[in-house]
């Protein structure tokens, strides 16, 4: 294993390798189809640069902790805003996540759907190409369209077109209060018409999400709020309202500590963590995806979902090998835990129509021209 | 301005090219006489202008499709249009281009609340996207103050912000899918009405590529409910450096307004002459707007007032009406028109750190006296985006030389104390030549190597954002 402790070194190492490499942070995250090769870690560049909490922003090397990012954020009431999935107890990996990792697999949790994605939140990276070129885009500022954006391309290319040596993250105040609207009881169909309901009203919810199966084992619709404590009543008594014609058992609860244990239970797609199985990530218009589901459980009776971004991401548990695109849906699906047969026959990633697949094919040529940085991961 | 030499091959060619583009399109959407191609010699950026070989104004991306396979056999360069209203030179034509305006296609496809999207045709105007779902509630978030007249297609390409975008985003956080025409005459589907890709992020390469990678036909977009409410504060300081201070403290309290707009002294001044908004004669403004019910707008402004009592206002006005709302805004929203009065001015949108504001402020304050040129500055102070406006008069000799280089210095002075030298506008022709300032030789190759991919013989809008010098190895090895 390749540790660097620079960027210079990195890059060194980069253009010095003969064969393939692998990528690896904290090696939390062991999605993709398997890779063989040397592997290259980034935890060597570690440490928080640059941190300005009156302009929100943060700068910190690839392999700084994610844990450590958070706590240097939590000392000043701040967070990333995008809520980055813990994938440990799903995945049954050790370690600890770093900031390269959750940016090159564009982690994003539920405020997804408030905030954007892990890609809306970054400024700047940069990183070193497949020829050993130390390289930057974007920078540390909130605005910013100066040239192509390679910040975007970057998040989600899981180290198949360079690797991250340093990121720069816009960053979000913790709120002062939070609250959770809770709806036992719903049907998929009718779950997924109350989020929507709520994701279309003008009270700003932050987390959507849905448990056929919720921690009691009852259908649990979760409608989170997020703000000034004035603004976090008024909204969670405007949303019981309106979302009362749904039926089912209603309650808000305004716990801060339990309203995170339910979210991070959402997030961390608890539900999936026990059993075996291979575990899906499907992103679909939201309204697909009871209809999907429906689909699903027509073959596959005991299914475990879960809905989150108000029923637009489909967390499902299906019997190893199972191929959920044969159902072929508007989206996309992720092997997100796989069986090694299964990551070895089915492709872990959406295969893209035939144009698409040129383009990327295209760009993953010029970045990494020797085909030596995780290659054949993102398939 | 530095254009490379028209293609002389082309230029001879102009007739067979203009009968072949009269073959896939109505006779009525090709324009090739030598008058009625100036309508679109120039953008926004109106000092510099040059007619095209001819105009198309497509209405559907097969028309489109079919204009660019005529265009790539004859390798003819292909500017892309949305509304001109580009102010970095987007759009301006070489001699020896087609225009591709795709004005005419406006139509809105799908309009879906369930899932909160809207699809439509890309040269719809950015205000009519929000007229659409307007009576049911909902708007499209990013607002350039241009809205009225520039195209979505624009506001893609130049991934274009607006007053509101410190809550709500840019383009890009707001574009969800693209119908994508490449120069081959490809027709690609990217996104869609799902959120995020399985793949790389293609749509976030094309976002804010400035039609240099494919011309974008139509567009899913986000659309939100409209906020219950709406109330700015006008807050006036008696230095920048307490404005800035001001914002930077209301930003760490965690309190997220949608919009923290500033405004200095020179340009207070010609506001104030201009539209007698009755702003107060400080140094320095900030208009912060935030939304909500009328109970969670007090609750915010309550706390954003108490912090800017601890900086020593020399006046806070809140409003309590409609009408004092619109007031308070009603200078903000005609400064570029009222420093246009004063004379003609130049338009920069570089953007820093927040923390940097004083600092940057002063030295462009320093450089002012230096140049013997006024600037005034208004912009976007939540996210640090600027727009110094320079006054000069283009009828004076050099004056617009002289203008040009008091820019690049404060655009340098951004890229030094960490920011960048467009915020929302683009590079265009304006900031090619920049572009150096920013990035290294090798930070620009990356990014040109994306173009070979998607259009490997630079024929989209090829004369803009790498410097000519940058990518003339690549123009002529393409030619
Ligand atoms: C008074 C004024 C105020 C402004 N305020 C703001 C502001 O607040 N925020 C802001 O961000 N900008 C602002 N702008 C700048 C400008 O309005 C934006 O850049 C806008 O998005 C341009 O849109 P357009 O349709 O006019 O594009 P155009 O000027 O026609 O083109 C802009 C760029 O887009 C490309 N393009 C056009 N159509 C396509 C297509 N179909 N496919 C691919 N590429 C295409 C062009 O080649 C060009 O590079 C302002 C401009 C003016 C004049």
């Amino acid at each position: 294993m390749m540790t660097p402790s620079t960027e210079v070194e990195l890059a060194e190492a980069v253009a010095g390798a003969q064969s393939a490499l692998r990528i690896q942070g904290g090696g939390t995250r062991d999605i993709g189809a398997p890779v063989q090769g040397a592997v290259l870690s980034t935890t060597g560049l570690s440490g928080v640069s640059l941190y300005e909490p009156g302009a929100l922003t943060l700068v910190a090397g690839a392999g700084t902790p994610l844990e450590e990012i958070e706590a240097t954020l939590a000392a000043e009431g701040q967070r990333l805003a995008f809520e980055p999935m813990d994938h440990r107890a799903l995945l049954g990996t050790a370690g600890t996540s770093t900031i390269g990792g959750v940016v090159a697999g564009n982690m994003s949790g539920p405020r997804r759907i408030q905030v954007g994605a892990c890609r809306d939140s970054l400024l700047g990276v940069r990183f070193v190409d497949g020829a050993g070129r130390l390289l930057k885009n974007g920078g540390r500022v909130m605005k910013n369209v100066t040239g192509y954006d390679l910040v975007k391309l970057m998040a989600g290319s899981w180290g198949t077109l360079g690797v991250l040596t340093e990121v720069s993250l816009k960053v979000q105040a913790v709120p002062e209060a939070v609250g959770c609207v809770l709806i036992n009881g719903l049907s998929d169909v009718d779950a997924a018409a109350a989020m929507s309901a709520a994701l279309g009203s003008p009270y700003d919810v932050s987390g959507a999400a849905h448990a056929p199966s919720g921690v009691d084992r009852h259908p649990m619709t979760m409608i989170r709020i997020e703000g000034l404590e004035a603004s976090v009543s008024y909204r969670a008594a405007k949303l019981a309202e309106a979302l009362a014609k749904f039926g089912g058992e209603m309650s808000v609860e305004r716990d801060a500590d339990k309203v995170a244990a339910g979210w991070a239970w959402v997030r961390d797609v608890a539900v999936m963590q026990c059993g075996s199985g291979d575990v899906w990530r499907m992103s679909v218009k939201p309204s697909d995806g009871p209809k999907l589901v429906e689909k699903l459980r027509a073959l596959h009776a005991g299914l475990h979902v879960l809905y989150d971004w108000g029923g637009g991401l489909v967390w499902v548990q299906v019997p190893e090998g199972t191929d959920v695109r044969s159902l072929s849906f508007e989206g996309h699906a992720t092997l997100i835990r796989g069986s090694s047969k299964t990551r070895a026959s089915l492709p872990v990633f959406q295969p893209e129509p035939a144009p698409l697949a040129a383009l990327s094919q295209g760009l993953r040529a010029k970045f990494d021209p020797r085909g030596i940085l995780n290659p054949g991961l993102m398939g | 301005m530095d254009m490379p030499t028209p293609n002389p091959e082309v230029l001879a060619k102009k007739a067979r090219i203009v009968a072949r583009l009269n073959e896939v399109l109505p006779p009525d959407a090709v324009i090739s006489d030598e008058v009625e191609v100036r309508a679109y010699e120039c953008d926004a950026l109106t000092a510099y202008r040059c007619p095209p070989l001819a105009a198309v104004l497509p209405a559907s991306t097969e028309e489109v499709a079919a204009v660019l396979k005529v265009c790539h056999a004859e390798s003819v360069p292909v500017v892309p249009r949305g509304a001109g209203t580009s102010l970095a030179g987007g759009s301006m034509p070489t001699a020896d281009s087609i225009i591709l305006g795709v004005a005419r296609m406006t139509e809105v496809i799908e309009t879906d609340y369930e899932n909160r999207f809207i699809r439509v045709q890309t040269g719809r105007t950015n205000l009519s996207v929000s007229g659409a779902v307007e009576a049911d509630g909902f708007f499209y978030a990013p607002d350039p103050s241009s809205q009225l007249a520039c195209a979505i297609a624009g506001n893609i390409a130049m991934n274009s912000g607006g007053a509101h975008c410190l809550k709500y985003g840019v383009t890009t956080n707001n574009l969800m899918g693209v119908t994508m025409v490449t120069m081959e005459g490809e027709v690609v589907e990217i996104g869609g009405a799902h959120l995020d890709t399985g793949g790389l992020d293609l749509l976030g390469v094309i976002c804010g590529s400035e039609g240099q990678l494919g011309v974008v036909t139509e567009a899913t977009l986000r659309i939100l409910h409209k906020p219950e409410g709406a109330r700015p504060v006008l807050m006036g300081f008696d230095s920048n450096e307490v404005a800035g201070q001001c914002v930077s403290d209301i930003i760490k309290a965690g309190i997220l307004p949608v919009a923290i707009e500033f405004m200095d002294r020179p340009c207070i001044r010609a506001t104030e002459a201009f539209a007698g908004a009755g702003y107060p004669d400080c140094e320095a403004l900030l208009i912060v707007e935030v939304e909500g019910s009328d109970g969670e707008i007090d609750a915010q402004l309550e706390r954003i007032l108490a912090i800017a009592r601890t900086h020593n206002p020399v006046e806070l006005r809140e409003s309590t009406s409609a009408d004092e709302s619109a007031r308070i805004w009603l200078g903000r929203k005609s400064a570029f028109g009222a420093m246009g009065q004063i004379n003609d001015y130049m338009c920069l949108d570089g953007t820093i750190p927040v923390s940097q504001l004083p600092y940057v402020l002063r030295r462009i304050g320093e450089l002012s006296t230096d140049y013997g040129l006024d600037v005034g500055n208004v912009f976007h102070a939540g996210d640090g985006n600027m727009h110094p406006l320079i006054l000069f008069d283009a009828n004076k000799p050099g004056d617009l030389e002289k203008c040009e280089a008091f820019g690049a210095d404060i655009l340098r002075l951004c890229v030094e104390v960490g920011g960048c030298l467009t915020g929302e506008h683009g590079v265009g022709i304006e900031k090619r030549d920049l572009m150096v300032d920013q990035y290294l030789p090798e930070d620009l190759d990356i990014q040109m190597s994306v173009k070979d991919v998607f259009d490997p013989k630079w024929l989209l809008n090829p004369a803009k954002v790498f410097p000519l010098a940058s990518s003339e190895a690549r123009r002529m090895a393409a030619e």
